[in-house]
């Protein structure tokens, strides 16, 4: 019992991260931009929350400190591709490099140095609850935060006017913006708070899920993110499934290495990466899904104009 | 009675071009107006000045008798004025509803505006599923999604840009008495268009633009269409000459039976379409674009191969459904596609360069691998020379050249090389009178020449003069050929909208899935 409580508890946690930095990715892939950089600002994100946290500051002003950090760094990507229209997959892959080294730069202090954990929110009576409290509602409080972001997002996306310009964006700029919408300033908002949603889910890893600063953290996270999207066919419960699943085999996997049973512990360490796209791969073969949900502007420059 | 809209002088220059020159009419209310021109006449100009997407240089407009200044769509929609442009700004992946509410300046409340839609469908004749995938619809009913959302803001004037170019017949005239219902209960029609037949059935007035300035105004239904014609082009049309089809009897383009999933999400599955097409004939394949056409084109170009069934293709009596573009432009077959910048050449490249493209192997241009310029320099040349190419030498750039001059150059490219099939999509489309009737003047010449030539056009009028054949694209499968002289427009654009007589109204809808839901 312990054991299995163990188990569904670690596997939200391990999955809320990537559930922040997927949603975020999605937001912006929706409207038509490719952001190869989600690894570099996830970088960025944990380096500074980790940096506030440490200098003392309570989890809410250093998880805000990542988002910004996320969202600045996006900013370098905005104006490469929607401004100067920079090729989005270098523009993309720039930003991750950059990530990489100026967030081992600006952490080469800490050096492994822990702070306190993020006490788990304590909510009356529902956290009291035998099993289901535990299982539900005995998680810190950016757990909480980045299930609700995920309703809000869904909701934004197929239920409000703002989700309907953001997807027809993503199917043909040209048209919205012949029937008058700004296609680059509503694009900037869609890449900017796909970096806060990286930096938040960077932030998540290193305020609260270790919780300490170690170089490239991240660990391929970023990568993960960008997978999720493309494998769930920009669909959000799709995204949701797949960061489950990764963080569930991953926790699978932690715990199998600690009993010390199963293959070599590198095969056990890229299980939860194969496990995850592969059954993505496998429920995202329908043509029709994926024709209705694909952001035909994707990753193409687009420069207004007659 | 005060004109609801009106222009005095209004001059607008691009670099180079003098678009529109001291331009004036006035549309009353009530009015169905035409504007007539050829492409490039400087009527697409115009309607963005009224519609506030371009503003005149000089010049005023007066709306409702009071003088305005129209800086932006959105300034001329609060006026009342409508716009419905010849290329759709639609969206594939949301519903008819949500295509409408998110371009109408209204409160996003999608139930009450698909019960808007259903109302205002049902009152002007033009039915409409608010809830269905854009994807699923016909040309004809997109354009309806088009004409709703216009209508929705309840316009006084509403501006239509070539509207009939990709509606068939029948579905042209069901459009028209929507439009006449539209017009009878007040509202202005400005009618864009350079036919001069659909013009004479429905509208009230034509103001003639020719060369960016007002050639002048007529009643168009007591007008001749010749005389139409003399104001609208400055000279009488220019005719094409046929001489009878001798088609050679054994086929040289051959297709059996061929079956096909399209690659393009949003593309036509082929279904069973055979044909033959013979020496000394020009074949034409008719429809409404979207019915399978860019599928058919690309697999008789080798753009895309067959992996099985390799019979299903022939080229003289030999397979080529495996065969790659190049190879089958080495055994003769050229091919015209229908998108002239991207696919017909190389708009950044010179005219010498873009004729290395499909004539290197027939035309001797590549020895060892390397491209002798001397050659293609030759040949680009003679190209220029034959097929009267506007243009300032075989060094200039696809992309400077006009759409008429670029086209001469394509089909003049390929006749060069005398091929022995010639298959061409869409041949005139966007071409002013003049150079359309020299390409189509050129195609015949080409097949009585001795080659098959194989036309696929949405312009029945241009199939009906130059074919000796045509069969009926629909949904992906095609229909019987049906020898020119025993085929009335009519026949063919019930075929085009799917062969019963009931479908010449209402266009019949895709296949019945796809409604909203994530």
């Amino acid at each position: 019992m312990e054991i299995a409580i163990a188990i569904i508890t670690g596997t939200v946690v391990a999955a809320t991260p990537l559930l922040f930095a997927a949603m975020g990715e999605l937001v912006a892939e929706r409207s038509g931009v490719l952001n190869l950089g989600v690894e570099g600002m996830m970088l960025i994100g944990a380096v500074t929350a980790f940096h506030v946290a440490f200098a003392g500051y309570p989890l809410a002003v250093a998880a805000g400190a990542g988002v910004l950090a996320g969202a600045a760094s996006s900013l370098v990507f905005g104006v490469l591709a929607l401004n100067l229209l920079a090729n989005q997959y270098a523009a993309g892959i720039a930003l991750t490099i950059l990530g990489g080294g100026l967030s081992a730069f600006l952490g080469r202090e800490f050096g492994a140095a822990p702070i306190d954990p993020v006490e788990a929110l304590h909510i009356p009576v529902l956290s009291d609850i035998p099993v289901v409290g535990r299982i539900l509602f005995d998680y810190d409080p950016l757990v909480y935060v980045a299930f609700i972001l995920f309703g809000l997002i869904w909701w934004m996306l197929f239920r409000t006017k703002a989700g309907l310009v953001l997807r027809i964006i993503g199917e043909n700029p040209q048209a919205a913006h012949d029937i008058g919408f700004k296609v680059i300033p509503i694009r900037y908002l869609a890449v900017l708070f796909g970096g806060a949603m990286a930096g938040l889910g960077g932030a998540y890893l290193a305020i609260a899920y270790t919780p300490l600063w170690v170089e490239n953290m991240t660990a391929g996270r970023g990568w993960i993110a960008l997978a999720l999207v493309v494998f769930a066919s920009w669909r959000p419960l799709r995204v949701l499934l797949g960061a489950i699943l990764f963080g569930g085999v991953n926790i699978l996997q932690l715990h199998a290495q600690g009993q010390g049973i199963g293959p070599a512990s590198e095969f056990l360490s890229a299980l939860p990466y194969l496990a995850t796209i592969l059954v993505l791969v496998l429920i995202s073969r329908n043509r029709q899904t994926q024709k209705v949900n694909f952001p035909a502007s994707l990753a193409k420059p687009f420069r207004p104009g007659h | 009675m005060t004109p609801r809209l009106e222009l005095r002088g209004i001059t607008k220059t691009f670099p180079g071009v003098l678009a529109n020159d001291n331009v004036s009419l006035a549309v009353m209310p009530g009015e169905i107006h035409a504007v007539l021109g050829e492409n490039g006449a400087g009527k697409s100009t115009l309607m963005k000045i009224i519609y506030g997407a371009l503003s005149a240089d000089e010049g005023e407009i007066r709306w409702n008798g009071e003088l305005v200044r129209i800086p932006s769509p959105t300034a001329a929609r609060h006026l009342g004025i409508g716009m419905v442009y010849q290329h759709f700004s639609l969206f594939e992946t949301v519903s008819v509803a949500e295509n409408i509410a998110v371009a109408v300046d209204e409160p996003f409340d999608l139930p009450a505006i698909s019960a808007r839609v259903r109302e205002l469908s049902e009152r002007y004749g033009m039915p409409l599923d608010p809830d269905r995938l854009l994807h699923h619809l016909s040309v004809g009913e997109r354009q309806r999604v088009e004409i709703v959302r216009c209508l929705l803001q309840r316009p006084t004037l509403l501006v239509l840009d070539e509207p009939t170019s990709v509606l068939t017949p029948q579905a042209a005239r069901s459009l028209f008495e929507t439009l006449r219902v539209i017009a009878a209960e007040g509202c202005s029609l400005l009618y864009i268009s350079h036919k001069l037949e659909e013009i004479r059935e429905l509208c009230d007035t034509a103001t003639i633009l020719r060369a960016g300035a007002v050639a002048g105004t007529a009643d168009p239904k007591t007008t001749s269409p010749a005389k139409l014609a003399a104001l609208m082009v400055g000279s009488a049309l220019p005719e094409t000459h046929r001489e009878p089809a001798r088609p050679d009897p054994t086929p040289r383009l051959e297709v059996r039976g061929l079956d096909a999933a399209a690659e393009d999400p949003f593309g036509t599955d082929l279904e069973d379409v055979s044909l033959a097409v013979h020496a000394g004939e020009i074949v034409g394949i008719a429809g409404v674009s979207g019915n399978g056409q860019a599928e058919l084109a690309a697999l008789l170009s080798g753009e895309r191969t067959l992996s099985a069934d390799d019979d299903a293709l022939r080229l003289d009596g030999e397979p080529i459904g495996r065969l790659d573009a190049g190879a089958r432009r080495r055994r003769g077959l050229a091919f015209i596609p229908e998108d002239r910048l991207g696919r017909g050449v190389v708009p950044l490249m010179s005219l010498r360069e873009n004729v290395v493209l499909t004539a290197h192997a027939r035309g001797g241009m590549v020895r060892g691998g390397m491209v002798r310029r001397d050659r293609a320099d030759a040949y680009a040349r003679r190209v220029i020379d034959r097929f009267d190419v506007r243009c300032t030498g075989t060094g200039a750039v696809a992309r400077a050249l006009s759409g008429g001059n670029l086209q001469k150059f394509i089909v003049g490219r390929e006749m060069e090389l005398a091929p022995r099939v010639l298959v061409v999509s869409q041949p005139t489309w966007g071409l002013d009178v003049a150079a359309a009737a020299f390409i189509r003047q050129s195609l015949i010449d080409l097949s009585r020449a001795g080659a098959a030539v194989l036309v696929i056009s949405e312009e029945l009028d241009e199939l009906l003069e130059i074919c000796d054949r045509i069969a009926v694209l629909y949904r992906g499968r095609l229909s019987e050929g049906r020898n020119r002289g025993e085929v009335t427009v009519e026949e063919l654009g019930l075929m085009m909208a799917g062969g019963s007589a009931a479908a010449g109204a209402t266009e019949p809808a895709g296949p019945a899935a796809g409604r909203t839901g994530s």
